[in-house]
């Protein structure tokens, strides 16, 4: 049987997590198409069918889904997925809303989050904000997968020759509509994708504080995260926040400063290769996770690290 | 209009659990069991939008064991107005809670189905979006925001790449993520308050409803465990190390 992986796009350009996506379709088996649902979205589709190792590109251009608006987009993914064995897609915000909804409509337990692919039928995934990690067998006839990207490598953009089919189904289901969105705007990597990430926390004291983690980014081409506490204090927006419920990170080089570590936190950022911390308390539970730490002053530390990169 | 709350009883956020010895399961013996964080703010939401007048009723629906009672009892101890127990022993997966919610959704009629964005047991994040595919209804999820006006519901969304809001048509669903609100604590009174308000117990065979498990879990294990490095003297120190030990920048 087929796998059908949900791509993962702006109709620009498709997002790097449906590379992922697919290295863990490729895990599975062989025959991989991609659905591309938006709008105007020939671009991404055309951007699809080079990846590497897909050898289908579905395409359902149209109105109804140039929003994602999961009440349609899950429809679509339902009736195109009961002709395959398994239906994966990112376990991003889109992810996420969407692929529950289309599972429940092919009455199928959706397993999500997968970290590893043991069989066809046979997934780890992490539980209790990772401290538990669970091997999960499916015994639904349709698996239906989310999939957490930093787990896997993406495959090469380049080197496919997908054939492109455009899917004639156009489901508005007529209950929900877009209304705006307030996206951040930033010339850094995003977080998820950045080979560098630089986090701060409760530490941090207030949002211009966070000037000083910017500065530290622009010289190392990173990302700027935040913990939950820093969230919740305001100090900067929730787009930012790493952990559990937030944005899971695995990047080569992760620095926390001013961050205690809460299990939550952790939950987001611990497969990351190398780990700073850099907090005055060294009784902090980050050192315990942390490859190189630094007992100190966020406020001196930071700058002088600033000025030595 | 009327709401309709779902909460779920997960052991204590500030519980960190263990796999089993023999990898079956979590070690939950013991353990402090509270209401699910995402849960509880789904409680206060409702209960602000009834002290802002927009709801007259809220019904507290959670499923499991008998205990269960006790998050239930909670919530009305945060101001729900009475409660429904799904009581089975049985295991249950999200696809299962999902159709046993909609089996109450069709009896009690709410205008808005109000839960957590996941539980943090089983970190699914599935159920209300499951719920909105049976029903029909339209779900904002993972909201920040909600605001009910004539017949619908504006929801602020917290996406990976900043916030969305959508326009949701009434009966809808809706997914809360942390930021939504900051739940009250109970007192005194209004604890002694729920232990009289209506609690009613039915099952998932009364409902109609067949929740047997869709995936057996097989093993669980501990994360592979990081080891704490090395504490570093100074800044100096780290962007050697940095440089010529781990080679990450």
């Amino acid at each position: 049987m087929s796998i059908l992986v949900i791509a993962e796009h702006d109709n620009a350009e498709l997002k790097g997590a449906t590379l992922n996506t697919i290295a863990a379709a490729k895990a599975i088996g062989d025959d991989i198409h991609v659905l591309v649902a938006g709008a105007d979205c020939g671009a991404a589709a055309e951007a699809a069918a080079k990846v590497e190792g897909v050898s289908k590109v579905l395409v359902a251009d149209n109105a109804a889904y140039g929003h994602q608006l999961a009440e349609n987009v899950a429809k679509l993914v339902a009736d195109l997925g009961k002709d395959y064995g398994h239906v994966l897609a990112p376990a991003t915000t889109t992810g996420k809303n969407m692929l529950p909804r289309a599972a429940a409509l092919l009455d199928v337990q959706p397993i999500s989050d997968i970290i590893a692919v043991e069989s066809a039928d046979t997934f780890k995934r992490p539980i209790y904000a990772g401290n538990v990690i669970a091997t999960v067998q499916s015994s639904d006839a349709i698996k239906v997968v989310s999939v957490r990207t930093t787990a896997f490598d993406a495959v090469s953009a380049e080197g496919g020759s997908a054939t492109v089919e455009a899917v004639d189904i156009a489901d508005d289901a007529g209950v929900s509509s877009f209304v705006g969105e307030e996206l951040a705007e930033s010339d850094r990597p995003d977080l998820t994708a950045a080979k560098v990430v630089i986090s701060g926390g409760r530490g941090m004291q207030n949002g211009d504080n966070f000037e000083m983690l910017y500065k530290v980014a622009d010289k190392l081409g990173a990302a700027v995260g935040a913990s939950r506490a820093a969230v919740d204090a305001g100090f900067v927006p929730n787009d930012m926040q790493v952990g559990q419920t937030g944005k899971i990170v695995a990047p080569d080089l992760y620095i926390a400063v001013g961050i205690s570590g809460a299990i939550q936190h952790l939950a987001g950022m611990k497969d990351s290769k190398v780990i700073v911390a850099i907090n005055k308390d060294e009784e902090a539970p980050i050192f315990s996770v942390a490859d190189y730490g630094l007992v100190a002053d966020l406020f001196d530390a930071v700058p002088e690290l600033e000025t030595k990169l | 209009m009327k709401v309709l709350v779902a909460v779920k009883r997960v052991v204590d956020y500030n519980v960190k659990v263990r796999p089993k010895a023999d990898g079956s399961d979590v070690d939950t013996a013991n353990v402090k069991m509270s209401i699910n964080p995402f849960c509880e703010i789904a409680v206060e939401e409702a209960v602000r939008l009834k002290e802002k007048g927009v709801v007259s009723e809220i019904v507290v629906v959670s499923m499991g064991s008998k205990q269960c009672q006790e998050q239930i009892r909670t919530a009305l101890a945060l101001g729900a107005d009475r409660g429904i127990l799904v009581e089975t022993d049985e295991e249950l997966q999200p696809l299962g809670v999902a159709k046993c919610l909609k089996a109450i959704v069709e009896k009690e009629e709410p205008q808005m189905v109000i839960m957590g964005k996941q539980s943090i047991d089983g970190d699914n994040n599935q159920t209300g979006q499951m719920l909105g595919a049976l029903t029909g209804m339209a779900q904002g999820t993972f909201a920040s925001e909600v605001v009910v006006e004539d017949g619908s519901a504006k929801v602020t969304r917290e996406i990976d790449g900043g916030l969305q809001t959508i326009e949701l048509k009434l009966p809808a669903i809706v997914t809360t993520d942390l930021r939504l609100n900051e739940p009250r604590y109970a007192s005194l009174p209004n604890i002694m308050k729920a232990k009289k308000k209506p609690l009613d117990t039915t099952t998932p065979a009364e409902l109609g409803v067949d929740i047997a498990p869709r995936f057996k879990t097989l093993k669980v294990e501990p994360p592979a465990e990081r080891q704490a490095g090395v504490k570093v003297a100074d800044v100096a120190e780290l962007v050697e190390k940095l440089k010529n030990e781990a080679k990450v920048i």
